[in-house]
């Protein structure tokens, strides 16, 4: 009774859960619609957009074929729109928007004062030409973004699909379709908008969908239609004299909810999900189905999931803005003071000076005081460059460029190039702490192969060599030939003859096992052709195992409800199937009895090895020694391991268990327990027959990949929707647990006491010495940021999907927070995909750290969102994750190259070019601020203002812009050799505050030296031929000359890796000054515009002086000299890691030599082995009830609709079933052979009708 | 040790995807190989060692001292004079023109200075005006002129530009020259007389000519075309507010430079940078023979005193200097050359020290070992 009582309990909780996770999820999906409400009204306040938003509407109706009425309602037709801008209104609205940045609105605020005469301290076109290219480029590119958008609307909007008009089915373009119509759709095509399924060409009205682009499901789902509407068949006058009338849901975003009725012929009948077809999804295994648009265009489910993304900026862009206000402030400073300076003057010399220089309209010395303010606004404003915004903008798109480019992490076999999706992001790369990873697709390619067996205590699966030494598999060892089976699966890779040579010798031992194997499962075969034999498993475990028993020589050909057909060496065996005693999580293990064709009863068994040791027979212990040795080492090798034992049963005891059997399942009270005692009964004294090793195929270089980013001092949290045994088992495998860790805790509490307490013992265990915080959590805040603690060796965690979802309820999340980040390793397994986004937020909101997520599929989306930096892994199923990530690649282990190689050169190259582009403005903009002492604080510029104009356009932009595109401190190979480089981009050392007031320091001096140098200099000197060179135009040109020899070398000093184009950029902006100088200050430019260009003659005239050229190698040196000697200082006082590495580069002189390919590595202590399959309950019960042959069976009110893996009980399994024994990866699409759980159904069921 | 995997994957080379064929290579979405695409581009990677920084920090001493000690030189061989003629305190000969000078005066008050060289001046001797406290560069005076006007565009000259405001417009007719530049030419007039120990006075011929900028006189001003007379050309407009003559009367001794190419103008409309300047004024030309241009002894400055600055605390000055290769007299360049030398040869020395005897103790870097 305690038992029920618990389980029921239990049940509810699990309910209870349940609705809580689906109120929670429709709770955010309702703030979700919220906000994209509020947005909408935002953008119709600014009326940007001159569609008026319609009434709300609440509920849908609609009749068929009965367009005047649907019209009526005037609904959204089939044509979608996704671009923002037609020919007319580009040009206004793209201006409109370009003026919303602020930094483009302050420059139009800049040229708004410049036209006032009394402010304009220089000329207008100082500030439009950099505008207008600025808005010019922009316009450039959201021109082309646009055109694309057109073009690909266009592409959706003109596709042909079939519709009923007039009582015959036209070709019509999507754009054309409308609510109400009913039209055809085919085999392999794409729903044109949300249909209400009508008929199909399927018996029962079925049709078969993939949803791979709505929620990236490969498997196909089911819709099965009213057979009402069902009996319309095709028969096209019946269909068009339809005339159902529809009520239903308003548009909304729900995918896998549907509410609605329809009334037909006086009857009403409800409408589900099960009845829609979405937009987006393909029809497959379907000859043609009719259906009826409720949704077009816009306000189909899937556009109104879609579009929606949220702008994601990196720290550097939120670290700028901070700077930018900062600037603002500070210019505001610096002009306050040569304001006030300005009064002073105008107090004290300026009044005296009227003879020569009257007041403009008797203005006294306070209002002149504040016309300067605003004029020094004016010249000033070079310290908020406008250029920066784009240069930074062309600085992303080019290293995003390079990600698309690299050949090192595309893919051959997927064809797979890396994708960076979204250009903004790249810096950030550089500076990841902490990642989020799924598991299956992502670490592993969830292939599961036979890798290794031990029979009757003997091994097999290592390759020797004749002196017994164990070899490593590579790909040239010879593999094994399984020509003597005509049946073998020709994919199957195995490297070990002894097992086939022992197969061969009849060994009875190997030939029970492989028996065994072959008829202990749920799997079921598809034979299309003679010989060419299709499994279809619930788990890639189970194909795993059943396949390799078929290459053995043991085919397991075909099942029917109570009987099971191998052909053994040869030889075809029917087995009559009596019972099969399901797995279960609390069994973990299965069992079938069958009856041979001998008449030989027996109960093959296969399971978990600490739960089968228990019930084998005593005459086994030896055996059980042996192969407990085998296992450790099957385990320590990451390998998933199954221990198989058999018995013969007796005639009459089994008979009379069958009775107590069907009693059993017959009882109304506590099924369950009772079977689970009944099949306990049996399951005892086994004989060992030996144990079977799998390898869950990790993808190629996951060891590796988390060896380098732990080293790069980056947190791997693997958080999955997968089991906790074989969570833990990819942990230890690709090395993200350890042996060597201190301690691996496991929280898996079912209250949150337990989980508390449980994770407080963990910390205390790390931490032992500290005892005040354990009760306030809170106090490790430090203006809401968490700090790292430091922890005496290394740790892991484990926590479970339940207790997890209690540590992130508010009261427990910093608890569970600190513990986990206190060790090295986290894995939270059987979490929800909201629960995967939870945690991400958690550690984005208190850790304040940069964050990844990477993943694959739909359920690794909502953490791909949240992350500050989403990557998902392409060419697996569905696109999903790919569409909503921010890079993309097809391999685990790119992951490294990403971030090491290209993140780390972005975030250099970005770090880099800020430094120095603030270093040249700021240099440049305050030799006006010593200026102003010598000119009467009149806002007089030093320079010549076609040089303002072309500084930072012309002058230094493409220098910077050649070493922010290709600069690297060491190159990629030596970047993996010493992952430790990557750590300065974590503590955001390159840019920060810090370096942004060193640089403002840095500046002020050069600004100093730049500008006392020449006026010394120039000091009452006159040219060689006694004549002015003390005029403020040769004093103007040095000046600048100076500054830009400065900065140039400067820049050098900044750049590492000097190519061809950068000595081209560098060398190339000086002569282009030169030229620029010389042509604007020649005779003709000034005999075309004579006010335009006053410095005629002023370049010839001073740069032909020594002195001149003196003093400008004088204020270069002066500039520089500080700065090599303080960087050589530090380089030899106190070196980063950076400088290390790249002195080490320059001793050997060339590339590392290429480092031995790692062996793998081996464990050799605890055993870690368990049912860790990717199995789910209730496949016995289907394989042997028949039921699997009727709809009803599978339609479960959810259970299509969500993702198997998370589902408890009955459900296809949406990964799992898409198993291939082989190396190959599934994602290699074969129009036919996509294995599927529905598909499975589908061809057995055939026959049967 | 890091990992590196199956390189030859990573490039592509699947092994067993050669069969394949062309078809799908082409296809293939295999990025490019080329070094800039793959970021291989071939590179110089300087970096800071002592091996580099040493040898800089000495090579730039020694080419710098030199230098510096030639420049030093040459300015101190420059000769050069200056006196102030503003006749602030009331024993100067100028005190009471400077108390009376203003621009409506039309009789020059004249004064004059003696004054002694102690050193004959070789070779050419420039004379040059200097002002003190004189803002030629604040915003409004620096932008006060019409530069189209100046070189002679009939429309510019009848309507100037707006820039000249207050001196744009004389009641109804344009101001030829426009401008607070132009309106404040500095209009003292210096001669020299070298009084021989006998005591007669010679006057020293002074050149005007060649004293602008040769871009100045030929390109930039010109004086409005269409009439060989300057009267007529000049037709219409009106003199500066402050000027005692108009424009094509400004020297009366020559006619070839008058108007906007007169070039005491031009060298006053090359406004200086900083509020303290000088103006090439005359040339003295050298003496063919042996006797210098100026010997030493007794001179007088006669100078026509009409331009006021004691109204803002300015100061006049009459400077008599030779020139070098280098321009004109100014240690400045010369010390900081030396001193920047001398700092650099100290600090590399310094370093090579600290090279040998700490760093290489404490491990500099090649000596720290990398962990990997």
């Amino acid at each position: 009774m305690d038992a029920q009582q618990q389980q029921q309990q239990q049940q509810q909780q699990q309910k209870q859960e349940q609705q809580k996770e689906e109120q929670e999820e429709e709770q955010q999906q309702e703030e979700d619609q919220e906000e994209e409400e509020e947005e909408e009204e935002k953008m119709s306040f600014f009326g940007l957009d001159c569609v008026r938003k319609k009434e709300t509407e609440l509920e849908r109706k609609l009749r068929a074929n009965d367009r005047e009425y649907n019209l009526s309602f005037r609904y959204a037709t089939n044509a979608i729109k996704t671009c923002k801008y037609n020919f007319f209104t580009f040009l206004p609205l793209n201006l409109f928007e370009q003026f919303q940045r602020i930094a483009n609105a302050y420059f139009l605020f800049l040229l708004a004062l410049q036209v006032i005469p009394e402010i304009s301290s220089l000329s207008w076109f100082t500030t439009v030409v950099p505008l207008v290219l600025v808005l010019s480029v922009t316009a450039a590119k959201d021109a082309t973004d646009d055109i694309n958008r057109h073009r690909s609307d266009n592409q959706v909007n003109t596709r042909k699909a079939q519709v009923l008009i007039d009582r015959k089915l036209r070709s019509e373009k999507w754009m054309d379709v409308q609510v109400g119509d009913i039209i055809k759709l085919e085999n392999n095509q794409f729903v044109t908008a949300d249909l209400l399924l009508l008929s199909s060409s399927e018996p029962l009205n079925l049709v078969y969908i993939e949803t791979a682009e709505l929620d990236g499901e490969t498997n196909l789902k089911v819709r099965q239609a009213l057979p009402v509407t069902g009996d319309l068949g095709d028969d096209i006058e019946k269909l068009a004299d339809f005339n159902g009338e529809v009520r239903c849901e308003a548009p909304n975003n729900r995918l896998d909810r549907f509410t609605g009725t329809l009334s037909y012929a006086g009857q009403k009948y409800s409408l589900d999900n099960e009845k829609i077809l979405l937009r987006g999804c393909t029809l497959r295994n379907t000859e043609w189905c009719f259906g009826l648009v409720l949704f077009g265009g816009p306000e189909t489910k899937l556009m109104q999931n879609c579009g929606k993304s949220t702008f994601k900026r990196t720290s550097i862009d939120r670290l700028m803005n901070v700077l930018v206000l900062c600037i603002f402030g500070f210019l505001a400073f610096m002009c306050t003071i040569l304001a006030i300076g300005n009064f002073f003057w105008e107090m004290n010399e300026g009044s005296k000076f009227t003879v020569f220089l009257p007041r403009q309209n008797r203005t006294n010395a306070g209002f002149s005081a504040f016309l300067t303010f605003w004029s020094y606004v004016i010249i000033l404003n070079t310290v908020v460059p406008i250029s920066l915004y784009v240069s930074v903008e062309i600085i992303r798109l080019g290293n995003s460029f390079y990600i698309d480019w690299d050949r090192k992490m595309y893919y051959a076999r997927s064809d797979t190039p890396a994708e960076a999706r979204t250009t903004t992001l790249n810096e950030e790369l550089g500076q990841i702490k902490y990642i989020f990873s799924d598991k299956t697709g992502t670490l592993t390619q969830n292939i599961m192969t036979f890798n290794k067996c031990s029979i009757n205590g003997k091994s097999y699966g290592d390759v020797v060599d004749y002196t017994g030494q164990r070899l490593e598999v590579s790909e040239l060892t010879e593999t094994v030939d399984f020509s003597f089976n005509p049946l073998a699966d020709p994919r199957f890779v195995f490297h070990d003859h002894a097992l086939v040579e022992a197969v061969k010798l009849e060994n009875p031992e190997v030939h029970d096992f492989f028996r065994l194997l072959s008829l202990c499962h749920t799997v079921m075969a598809e034979e299309k052709k003679e010989g060419e034999l299709l499994y279809l498993a619930q788990s890639p475990d189970e194909g795993a195992l059943v396949t390799a028993a078929r290459n053995f020589g043991f085919v397991f050909r075909s099942r029917t409800p109570d009987s099971v057909t191998i052909v053994e060496m040869g030889r075809q065996r029917s087995y009559e199937l009596l019972t099969i005693l399901d797995f279960n999580n609390v069994r973990k293990r299965m069992s079938v009895i069958v009856r041979s064709p001998e008449g030989k009863l027996s109960l093959y068994c296969k399971g978990a090895d600490t739960i089968i040791y228990e019930r084998l027979h005593q005459s086994c212990s030896k055996l059980m020694d042996i192969t407990t040795e085998q296992l450790n080492e099957f385990a320590g090798e990451g390998l998933r391991t199954l221990v198989l034992a058999y018995k013969d049963l007796d005639e009459e005891y089994f008979n009379e268990w069958k009775q107590r059997q069907h009693e059993a399942s017959t009882s109304m009270d506590d099924r369950e327990g009772k079977l689970d005692q009944l099949y306990e009964e049996i399951e005892k004294d086994l004989l060992l027959l030996g144990a079977t090793a799998i390898e869950d195929k990790l993808q190629d270089g996951v060891p590796q990949t988390i060896e380098q980013l732990s080293k790069a001092d980056i947190k791997i949290w693997v958080l999955t929707g997968d089991k906790q045994e074989t969570a833990e088992n990819i942990g230890f495998s690709c090395n993200l647990l350890r042996e060597e860790m201190n301690e691996i805790f496991t929280v898996s509490g079912n209250s949150p006491e337990d989980v508390r307490e449980e994770l407080r013992n963990a910390r205390t265990s790390m931490k032992p010495d500290e005892v005040d915080s354990v009760l306030l959590p809170g106090r490790s805040l430090v203006k809401g940021v968490m700090m790292d603690e430091e922890v005496n060796g290394e740790h892991g965690l484990v926590i479970n999907g339940h207790s997890l979802a209690y540590a992130l309820e508010r009261g427990m999340q910093l608890e569970f927070l600190r513990t986990a980040c206190m060790c090295k390793a986290v894995i939270c397994c059987r979490v929800t995909p909201l629960q995967k986004a939870q945690v991400v937020e958690l550690v984005k909101k208190y850790k304040q750290v940069v964050t990844l997520a990477i993943g694959d599929g739909a359920n690794d989306v909502s953490m791909i969102k949240a992350a500050h930096i989403g990557v998902g892994i392409s060419g697996q199923e569905g696109m999903q994750a790919v569409l909503s990530s921010d890079f993309s690649f097809a391999q685990f282990r790119f992951l490294q190259r990403l971030l090491l190689v290209h993140g780390r050169w972005s975030y250099l190259r970005m770090c880099k070019f800020l430094r120095y582009f603030f270093y040249k403005n700021f240099t440049f903009t305050f030799v006006h601020f010593w200026y102003a002492f010598f000119c009467g604080f009149s806002a007089q510029t030093v320079y010549d203002e076609w040089f303002i104009t072309l500084y930072n356009l012309v002058y230094t932009a493409l220098p910077v812009l050649g070493m922010s595109l290709f600069d690297q401190d060491v190159n990629d190979v030596w970047s993996f050799q010493h992952p430790q480089l990557y750590v300065p981009g974590q503590l955001n050392l390159y840019f920060s505050k810090k370096a942004f007031f060193k640089c403002a320091l840095h500046s002020g001096y050069s600004s100093l030296v730049l500008f006392f140098i020449p006026w010394a200099a120039m000091h009452n000197t006159v040219r060689d031929d006694g004549k002015d060179v003390a005029d403020y135009q040769s004093f103007a040109l040095l000046t600048q000359t100076c500054l830009l020899f400065a900065v140039s070398i400067q820049l050098g000093l900044e750049m590492s890796f000097w190519t061809a184009v950068n000595t081209f950029f560098v060398l190339g902006s000086l002569f282009m000054y030169f030229g620029v100088t010389f042509t604007m200050y020649s005779n003709g430019m000034f005999l075309m515009l004579p006010p335009a260009f006053p410095f005629i003659g002023t370049a010839r005239n001073s740069l032909n002086q020594p002195n001149v050229w003196l003093t400008i190698l004088l204020t270069s040196t002066l500039c520089v000299l500080p700065v090599i000697t303080f960087r050589f200082l530090v380089i030899q006082l106190c070196p980063t890691i950076n400088d290390k590495v790249m002195y080490k580069v320059r001793q050997t002189k060339a590339t590392p030599p290429p480092l031995p390919r790692r062996t793998r590595i081996r464990r050799t202590s605890t055993r870690r082995s368990g049912y860790a399959f990717s199995h789910a309950q209730g496949y016995g019960d289907l394989v042997t009830s028949r039921r699997f042959l009727r709809r009803p069976a599978v339609s479960g009110s959810s259970g299509l609709a969500n993702t198997g893996r998370t589902t408890m009980g009955f459900s296809p399994m949406g990964r799992s079933a898409g198993y291939s024994p082989t190396g190959r990866p599934q994602n290699v699409k074969v129009q036919d052979v996509e294995v599927t759980s529905l598909q499975m159904y589908k061809t057995i069921r055939d026959p049967a009708l | 040790m890091a990992s590196s995997y199956n390189a030859k994957e990573e490039d592509g080379h699947v092994p067993g995807s050669a069969g394949h064929g062309g078809a799908a290579e082409a296809k293939s979405k295999k990025p490019d190989n080329t070094a800039f695409k793959q970021q291989r581009l071939p590179a110089w990677q300087p970096i800071l060692t002592a091996g580099t920084v040493l040898p800089a920090f000495f090579v730039i001493g020694l080419i710098f001292i030199p230098i510096g000690i030639g420049l030093f030189v040459t300015s101190n061989n420059i000769k050069e004079f200056e006196i102030d003629y503003t006749g602030v305190n009331s024993d100067s000969p100028c005190y009471s023109c400077a108390t009376n000078a203003s621009w409506n005066n039309t009789t020059p008050c004249l004064c004059s200075l003696n004054f002694t060289l102690s050193q004959p001046f070789e070779s050419n001797v420039y004379m040059y005006y200097g002002l003190s406290n004189f803002y030629q560069n604040h915003r409004r005076y620096v932008k006060s002129r019409d530069d189209s006007q100046l070189y002679g565009d009939p429309n510019a000259l009848k309507s100037p530009s707006k820039e000249c405001e207050p001196y744009r417009m004389s009641g109804a007719q344009p101001i030829a020259p426009c401008g607070a530049i132009a309106n404040s030419l500095f209009n003292d007039t210096l001669e020299l007389y070298h009084i021989e120990p006998n005591g007669t006075r010679n006057l020293i011929p002074l050149v005007k000519k060649g004293i602008a900028w040769w871009t100045d006189k030929h390109v930039k001003f010109r004086n409005p075309e269409g009439n060989d007379n300057l009267t007529v050309a000049f037709q219409g407009t009106t003199k500066p507010v402050n000027w005692r003559n108009p424009v094509y009367e400004l020297d009366p001794s020559d006619p070839e430079n008058n108007g906007f190419i007169n070039e005491d103008f031009i060298v006053w409309m090359r406004t200086a940078a900083l509020p303290t300047f000088r103006k090439l004024y005359r040339i003295i030309q050298k003496k063919s023979g042996p006797t210098p241009t100026l010997p030493s002894g007794n001179y007088v400055l006669n100078i026509a005193y009409n331009y006021p600055v004691t109204s803002f605390d300015g100061r006049k000055r009459m400077i008599l200097s030779t020139i070098s290769w280098m321009g004109g007299k100014n240690p400045f360049l010369g010390i900081a050359y030396i001193t920047v030398g001398s700092i650099c040869f100290f600090l590399g020395g310094g370093f090579k020290q600290a090279a040998l005897n700490i760093w290489s103790v404490h491990g500099i870097l090649g000596g720290v070992e990398l962990s990997d």
